[in-house]
């Protein structure tokens, strides 16, 4: 690889001082950043500072204006009973599917790192439930869980569990629907959380395990005593993540409920899209939504005090 | 590797029987709607027969319905221009971002590189409203561009991050090589590290592009027409029209996207997982 005398004599002055420069590593660093960092801000600091401003004031979807009125809006959107309703959704509906994200998940890394015949199509399956666009996978959910049609209603009757020709009503009683929400996300982020698992997984030498199996111990003393503590950082990892997703999901809720029956699984983002688009009030929207913003904060913090941990390690 | 060793006989079983039971959970809803889609109307409404058996035989005319007389191609449509058009801004900008970050970068970069992963954190949920008025603002409410606007915001930390792990992963000797030869340092690496990145590339391609397909919050506040909807909206609020839903329909419009996105994922998720620890490990 030469470049020819004659092109580089060719290079005429000023293109020849912008090589100089982008040659001088101390420019070209910030010069090939910037344009990234300035559209980040642009459409994302920037917003996000203006959610702030919109919470303290009282601007609509019509209006022009924006007048700041302090704690005014807050009031107003803490005042609405469905508030209250929809934070304490948003906290189970976190809570309960990814509890059971991290134990369906870590059994789920195990078995995908096991050798079995037809682990692709395993694995294939598995991850479906993640690829798939999450409004389709909801409008797949909304079928299946029919109050007429849906298949579970046939396994039910078999069963014995409804009468011949009864059905169960997923998603018009509020304690099914939770759980059906649930169900749904726990199904959904699973595959995520297995993912992140099994690179962890594949990260931890086995010699410990083996020197210890040569010890005696166990299959169950090697698990617990072992290979979950091991695991702990990295399911740390994928819980974070599944909670940040989880805690800021309103698709799920939009499609498979519509937050319903009543607003029995309302969720602070779906109650701030309802409020916001919906209803015009950009202020309340913004308010509900920010009461997001401090789970966050503290999620980013714990996820960069153990990046900064594992630069250490 | 600490993988769980088979070697019983009762440990072979519960692994098989796990497998089973992990692959029925996750594969049951693509099932159900894949015998949906086939289904006749009057298959559809008889609840008495077994559900998993086909009572009269299998039709495609629901799927030549959803094609024809829906604008479920207009939603295919605009999500590939959306996509491809997210794709270019996306590597427009996170690809020197991430050269920069990997190798010329020393503390201050650091800083940089994690602040751009932060913004990654920030969910729509957040900010959904303020730009849905700042798209009313500059006139771009109901148009595709809105879109494309807005997704490099969560592409470009995601793709920076995958991107900066790659670079890391590629000797710097061989662009200094290159430099001794006499090409300018961004000659240098257009011709020598990029080539050596094109899987990196390639996978960011893949990811920005599903990425992008996932969104719903974004396309629902701030599409209204349905000539300008992507997939994702179109479904769930155009095509499931009023009392009278045309599941066949609706399921085949979900397996139609489900299955190929799948396939992609499948291919470049080894690279992916490699990106993104590579990501993390300081080069």
């Amino acid at each position: 690889m030469t470049v020819t005398e004659g092109s580089a004599r060719e290079v005429t002055a000023a293109p020849r001082r912008a090589r100089y420069l982008l040659d001088r590593e101390r420019l070209l660093g910030p010069a090939l950043v910037t344009p990234a960092v300035v559209y980040l801000v642009l459409v994302v600091a920037y917003p996000l500072v203006l959610a702030f401003l919109y919470a303290f004031s009282d601007v609509t979807t019509g209006s022009q204006s924006l007048h700041f009125v302090g704690f005014q809006t807050f009031i107003a959107a803490v005042k609405d009973p469905v508030f209250l309703t929809s934070l304490s959704n948003t906290v189970i509906f976190t809570a309960a599917s990814q509890f059971l994200v991290v134990v369906l998940s870590t059994v789920l890394a195990f078995v995908l790192t096991a050798n079995f015949r037809g682990r692709w199509f395993v694995r294939f399956l598995v991850l479906m439930p993640w690829t798939t666009p999450v409004a389709l996978s909801s409008v797949i959910w909304l079928w299946m869980l029919d109050s007429i049609f849906s298949p579970f209603d046939w396994f039910a009757q078999v069963l014995g569990i409804v009468p011949p020709g009864g059905h169960i009503v997923f998603l018009g009683q509020s304690g099914l629907a939770m759980g059906s929400v649930i169900a749904l996300q726990t199904w959904r982020i699973m595959p995520l959380a297995t993912v992140i698992l099994m690179a962890g997984l594949s990260a931890i030498p086995s010699e410990v395990s083996d020197a210890a199996e040569v010890d005696g111990a166990g299959f169950w003393r090697r698990l617990f005593g072992i290979t979950l503590p091991l695991l702990s950082p990295v399911m740390t990892v994928a819980l974070l993540f599944g909670i940040v997703f989880t805690f800021t999901d309103m698709a799920v809720v939009y499609v498979l409920t519509g937050g319903g029956p009543g607003n029995a699984t309302q969720v602070l983002s779906s109650w701030a899209f309802y409020k916001g688009i919906n209803g015009g009030d950009l202020g309340v929207g913004a308010a509900d939504a920010l009461f997001m913003f401090p789970v966050l904060l503290g999620l980013a913090a714990i996820m960069l005090r153990l990046a900064s941990r594992a630069e250490v390690g | 590797m600490a993988a769980v060793r088979t070697r019983t006989v009762r440990g072979r079983v519960a692994v098989y029987l796990l497998a089973l039971a992990f692959a029925v959970f996750a594969g049951f809803p693509f099932l159900w709607a894949a015998l949906t889609m086939f289904r006749q109307d009057s298959d559809l409404y008889v609840t008495t027969h077994n559900p998993f058996v086909l009572a009269k035989p299998a039709t495609v005319s629901h799927i030549t319905d959803l094609l024809r007389n829906t604008p479920y191609l207009q939603f295919i449509l605009n999500n590939i221009v959306i996509g491809l058009a997210t794709v270019v801004i996306t590597l427009a900008l996170s690809l020197p971002a991430a050269y920069a970050l990997a190798r010329l970068a020393g503390r201050w970069g650091e800083r940089v590189g994690i602040g751009i992963f932060v913004t990654y954190l920030v969910p729509p949920t957040l900010l959904f409203l303020p730009l849905s008025r700042l798209i009313t603002t500059i006139g771009l409410q109901d148009s595709i561009w809105s879109l494309i606007v807005v997704y490099p915001g969560f592409t470009i930390p995601l793709s920076t991050w995958l991107l900066m792990g790659f670079f890391r992963s590629i000797p710097r000797d061989i662009e200094e090589q290159a430099q001794v030869d006499g090409y300018s340092r961004m000659g240098a690496v257009v011709r020598t590290v990029f080539p050596l990145a094109l899987p990196g590339i390639f996978t960011v391609i893949v990811f920005t592009f599903t990425l992008t397909m996932q969104d719903f919050i974004y396309a629902l506040a701030f599409i209204s027409s349905s000539s300008s909807m992507t997939v994702s909206v179109g479904v769930p609020t155009v095509l499931i029209r009023g009392d009278v839903f045309y599941w066949q329909s609706l399921m085949a419009s979900a397996i139609i996207v489900a299955v190929p996105v799948a396939l992609l994922y499948n291919l470049f998720l080894g690279r992916f997982i490699r990106g993104f620890t590579m990501g993390a490990v300081k080069g």
